[in-house]
């Protein structure tokens, strides 16, 4: 297909642009395949915007007369307006725009026809190999191996092609295992406590049904992580409920009698269209223009979006907890495994292990946890905050999770080497990008499209030092210990960076950080500057006495 | 001292709303200014000191098993709750703090027995630091339309207002004393703020006794006065802040507001800020949401909302934008009243002084705003005496926030920091200085304040380096402020409403880390010119290999950081509850292994070994109040 085909009216002059906080600019407006491009003509003051098709939402349309007007939703959750002169061009313009966005075929994306215009130092796609993790890992402890069971992803669909589980158990084990569970996603190693020995696995359901189906092999394996005589914690991301009804549909979760070392935890974190109706109610109280505190109070409570960060951190902190303060193993799961429960396995991540609260150790926590792990992007982020189909498969289940690390952030500033705008630009990328790191719903389909090949990975672009110093929190102090966040409500705040981001201002934000990156940085140089002087005394002095020897 | 019938009281179990750890065991003092408590079980000794001004109630509650428990309820929402051993003991604690805690006669207030050995000069200078001539004088006045009049000298024409007033040039005495007959207390319009800019001006006072159609030519002529004195506006606003239903309910009483017709150029307006008893009863409504145990995020936020607490931060903030752009944008003046023309007007004004001129956003400036536009509500506001509790309200507390919230949206543009607010609003109720008692000058003077008190600010200024914003860009990066009224720009402030419960506050604090930057600064600075003098032939530019050295150990003090986890189990029935009586919110600490024995239910959870606890819980516990 011809991306020319979908573009009717590829250039209208005059069009205006009207952004919130900034005063409207009149220039060209140039569709390309991928690309809405709207430049001025003013020779002074040159400003461009280039928004990507796929960054669009939804686009309304309105005329009065012969002037159309174009309402423009990001996923990002901006809003932009063009006032389009003509009605044929706007009404090309909107139908253009409306089919450039929702192109259906992955290979049509940005991603593969975008040229970097940078060098690739090191290539993103290379660097968070399972191979690296596991090698770390076998410098701690020998209990756990490397299986290449799912080589060409033929016993789970949605796992990595190498995953690590507990060296007594061998590939027929397992083979037996992702029968027992479902989606085949047999329980796997997440996360290896160093200070206990403790870890954190992941998994789906097990598929134990109406009549209590058992698999002794799973018990077998999620019982391998146990040391003698102690226990181990199951956490269910769904309420006992929810996990009761699983049973009539094949479903299920662990019964005590067959896993006696196990203590289950149900703990009820929401799925699917909950969340997406959440962020869809908690999206239009924030461009909601009225003066009206209780009308936003009541908006904001109704959303329920505070309530889910809440729920999905607490179950966090009580995974965490159990590994660090109860000196237990831990396995979580909900339904499919592909959702909370990553949300989960990260965030207890980010709490227990100061790797993760790098910038290296955060990509890395991203490409395991959720990239390698299966959370299915392509379809949770097709659609942001202003789709209007009800699909069901959309869910901003990676938007909460960048949230409560900002939540963990905010109540540990100093603790994190990156900053808020690292997350910010990973929730951006995650539902619009020029690379092909967030294309796929899991590895298998990655492989398939041959993203390594015919795309850039965002890693390749990010890590580059210029574009890392963005992302560096100038407060930065490695922190080795458990950080533990406050779940009450009072500590939890709504995400201005993204929720009011295009709602307010941040002029007089941007300035007290800039103010704050000053004042560390001028301490550093002052710091070099005192060194460097105490070094150079220190030579001449000794130069003097060498001299009065000689 | 003779309220003090048991002076010490042993056995004394102080529970702590947030942590269940085994609530500490120790022994409770009453002084004649203060409640100690000293926690025997710990390591460190421990001190919870509250003082008596700071109580706002005490109730004793009904007797449990452990004793008989005592809930303290401060004025800085602190709230203490002891248990004590014997019921009698309890008592008498109960009813000397219901003594103690509010004083009959203001010389009883911690502020005459208050002496912290400061010489008679000194304490005068103290009481010098601010003066209401020189403010005058910084904005310019006397000039061609104003003048600072001592017709009140005698207190004749307003025993509320200060001997010394600013009104318009052209008014005459007797426009002046004809004025305030038809004001509420005689409480006539005088200046408060005039913006150098454009000579407009923010002038206060309280209702007209206009009744329904009463009129008053002087009182008409001091307003055109006013109006006069700013030649650049055609027209001057009159603001009524209360809602227009309660402003026309005091017609009937034969007070009420301006009527348009009668006064020359005027444009009226009611901005709906609700009065003291809305406001008392909308705090109290905040605090009982603050103290919920566990609440949910729904809890909190309807609990947040049916307040009406930030809907009121609101309308005060909007109040003192509307005026600040009157005077900015329209240049207009601006007449402000209520019903008596202190409470929101007093807010209002100084709000809107606040947002128009950096002065007030320096330590000198804001210290003397609260000393010269509030200072008219404290005493009868805070319930410092034992009076009428339906005059308390929180006026004060709802100008202290919306600094504080301004502070959010403009981070670089006050010299203090949030500590600095706290620490007024602390001693706004705590008696222990002379600035914040007496309603007005007169009473002031007559309880004889500059004689017999200190003042406040010399002793917030020796902690000057605590109190800065090390943001802060100085007095010329930010003339006007214009904030955004959006009610999404308004933030609970978790630091004073829940300031006492640690475990709610970021666990590391930004303030402190860059407040340590700038020590460090000044130091280095210090070491390199130092340095710099000792080479004295250095000077080409340093080694290139001299920025990669390593950073000094010495200079950087590394802030400990105190954190446990918190029970995140919320459900009581499941299984990782751990097991104290307390709250589902309290921090799970490290004494879990102590607390064994109460845990039967799921005893086999602590089956494991102790973990090593690498965090001390005890260290999360902030000391509350101390002098």
């Amino acid at each position: 297909m011809e991306f020319a085909e979908l573009i009717k009216t590829p250039r209208v002059d005059n069009v205006v642009l009207h952004r919130p906080f900034y005063p409207a600019v009149e220039g060209t407006l140039c569709l390309t395949g991928h690309h809405l491009i709207l430049s001025s003509r003013r020779q002074d003051d040159a400003e461009e915007l280039w928004l990507l098709h796929s960054n669009i939402d939804s686009i309304e349309k309105r005329f009065v007369g012969s002037l159309g007007t174009i309402i423009i939703k990001c996923k990002d959750l901006r809003i932009i307006q063009l006032d389009i002169p003509g009605m044929e061009e706007c009404l090309n313009i909107a139908s253009s725009i409306e089919a450039l966005s929702t192109l259906d075929s992955v290979t049509l994306m940005y991603p593969f026809f975008y040229r970097p215009m940078f060098e690739v130092v090191e290539d993103g796609w290379r660097s968070f190999l399972p191979e690296q993790e596991f090698e770390l890992l076998s410098s701690l402890t020998d209990e756990w191996r490397l299986s290449c069971i799912n080589k060409e992803f033929s016993v789970c669909p949605s796992y990595p092609a190498v995953v690590i589980v507990p060296k007594s158990i061998d590939d027929e084990a397992l083979r037996k295992v992702a029968v027992f569970r479902h989606g085949s996603r047999f329980p796997v190693l997440s996360y290896y406590h160093k200070k206990n020995g403790m870890v954190m696995m992941r998994s789906s359901q097990p598929l134990t049904g109406t009549n209590g189906r058992r698999c002794k092999e799973d018990e077998k394996l999620i019982n391998a992580t146990l040391r003698a005589g102690k226990r181990g914690y199951i956490i269910d991301t769904r309420s006992l409920n929810v996990a009761q009804q699983a049973r009539a549909k094949g479903g299920g979760f662990e019964q005590e009698a067959h896993y006696p070392q196990w203590r289950r935890i149900h703990k009820s974190i929401e799925r699917f269209n909950i969340l997406q109706e959440s962020l869809i109610k908690l999206v239009e109280a924030c461009n909601d223009q009225s003066h009206n505190m209780d009308r936003w109070l009541s908006k904001l409570e109704a959303s329920n979006w505070l309530t889910h960060i809440k729920e999905i951190l607490t179950a966090a902190c009580l995974a965490a907890q159990c590994i660090d303060r109860e000196g237990a193993s831990v396995l979580v799961h909900g339904t499919e495994g592909t959702d909370s429960t990553l949300q989960v396995t990260s965030l207890a991540q980010i709490i227990l292990d100061p790797r993760c609260r790098t910038i290296r150790g955060f990509e890395s926590l991203v490409v395991r946890e959720w990239l390698q792990a299966g959370h299915p992007f392509q379809q949770r982020c097709a659609q942001s905050a202003y789709s209007n189909s009800k699909q069901k498969w959309e869910a901003p289940v990676f938007l909460l999770f960048l949230d409560c690390v900002w939540q963990i952030l905010r109540q540990f500033p100093c603790s994190f080497e990156f900053n808020e705008h690292f997350l910010i630009m990973l929730f951006e990328h995650a539902y619009a990008s020029q690379f092909g790191t967030f294309l796929g719903n899991n590895e298998n389909e990655r492989s398939k499209l041959k993203l390594q090949q015919k795309t850039m990975s965002l890693w390749s672009w990010v890590n580059r030092p210029q574009e890392l110093n963005k992302y560096k929190n100038p407060l930065f102090e490695a922190n080795s210990l458990v950080i533990w966040p406050s779940v009450a409500p009072q500590s939890l705040q709504l995400w201005e960076g993204v929720f009011l981001r295009w709602n307010r201002s941040s002029k007089f934000l941007d300035e007290a950080y800039e103010e704050m990156v000053t004042l560390i940085e001028y301490n550093k140089q002052l710091k070099a500057k005192v060194n460097a002087l105490r070094r150079q005394l220190a030579e001449l002095e000794t130069d003097d006495r060498m001299q009065e020897n000689a | 001292m003779e309220h003090i019938t048991t002076p010490k009281v042993e056995n004394v179990k102080l529970l702590d709303r947030y942590t269940n750890r085994k609530a500490a065991n120790g022994t409770l003092y009453l002084t004649a200014t203060h409640l100690i408590y000293v926690d025997a079980s710990a390591e460190v000794r421990k001190e919870t000191w509250i003082l008596h001004h700071h109580i706002a109630s005490v109730e004793k509650l009904p007797l449990t098993t452990a004793g008989c428990p005592l809930l303290i309820h401060c004025k800085n929402f602190h709230v203490a709750h002891f248990v004590i051993g014997h019921e009698r003991d309890c008592h008498e604690v109960y009813t000397s703090l219901l003594k103690l805690s509010q004083p009959v006669k203001a010389e009883d207030l911690y502020a005459f027995s208050y002496n912290p050995k400061m010489s008679k000069d000194n304490r005068e200078i103290g009481w010098k630091l601010i003066d209401l001539k020189v403010d005058y004088q910084r904005m310019g006045i006397p000039n061609d339309y104003w003048e600072i009049t001592d017709v009140n000298k005698d207190y004749e024409v307003c025993n509320t207002y200060p001997p010394e007033i600013v009104v318009p040039k052209a008014a005459s005495k007797a426009t002046v004393i004809g004025s305030s007959r038809f004001r509420s207390r005689g409480r006539i319009p005088v200046l408060s703020y005039l913006y150098g800019e454009n000579n407009a001006a923010i002038c206060r006072c309280s209702q007209p006794l206009s009744g329904f159609s009463a009129r008053c030519l002087e009182d008409e002529q001091m307003l055109q006065a006013i109006r006069e004195a700013n030649p650049g506006s055609p027209f001057m606003y009159v603001v009524d802040t209360r809602p227009k239903l309660n402003a026309m309910a005091n017609r009937a009483a034969g007070k009420g507001y301006e009527n348009e017709d009668n006064y020359e150029n005027i444009r009226f307006k009611f901005i709906g800020i609700e009065n003291i008893h809305v406001m008392r009863n909308s705090l109290q409504k905040l605090l009982e949401v603050c103290e919920a145990k566990s609440p949910s995020m729904s809890d909190f936020l309807t609990g947040l909302e049916n307040s009406g607490w930030l809907r009121h931060i609101k309308a005060v903030m909007d109040a003192g934008v509307f005026l600040a752009k009157a005077v900015k944008d329209e240049k207009a003046s601006v007449l402000v009243h209520c019903s008596d023309g202190w409470d929101r007007t007093a807010q209002v004004c100084s709000l809107a002084s606040l947002l128009l001129d950096p002065f007030y956003r320096t330590f000198k400036g804001f210290m003397e705003m609260q000393d010269l536009t509030l200072v008219c509500l404290f005493l009868p506001r805070c319930g410092h005496l034992d009076g009428d509790p339906k005059e308390i309200s929180p006026v004060f507390t709802q100008f202290t926030e919306c600094v504080w919230q301004l502070m959010q949206q403009f981070p670089c543009a006050f010299e203090f920091n949030e500590r600095f607010l706290l620490e007024i609003h602390d001693h706004v109720y705590s008696c222990q200085f002379g600035n914040f008692l007496g309603t007005c000058h007169k009473e002031r003077e007559d309880l004889k304040i500059f004689e017999k008190t200190h003042s406040l600010w010399p002793f917030l200024l020796q902690k000057k380096q605590d109190f800065r914003n090390p943001l802060y860009r100085g007095f010329t990066a930010y003339k006007d402020l214009q904030p955004n009224t959006l009610p999404f720009s308004f933030q609970f402030w978790c630091g004073m409403y829940n300031r006492f419960d640690k475990g709610m506050h970021p666990k590391q604090c930004v303030l402190d880390h860059l407040l340590n930057c700038m020590s460090q600064k000044t130091k280095l600075e210090d070491n390199a010119s130092e340095l710099e003098n000792k080479l004295p032939f250095l000077d080409g530019p340093l080694l290139p290999e001299a920025c990669s050295l390593p950073k000094m150990g010495s200079a950087s003090s590394k802030t400990p950081m105190l954190n446990t986890p918190q029970d995140y189990d919320g459900d009581p029935p499941s299984v990782l509850t751990n097991g104290a009586a307390e709250g589902d919110r309290d921090v799970m600490s490290d004494t879990d292994q102590e607390n064994k024995g109460n845990l039967s239910k799921h005893q086999h959870l602590y089956d494991l070994e102790a973990p090593a606890g690498v965090l001390d819980s005890e260290a999360t516990d902030g000391k509350p109040e101390h002098h």
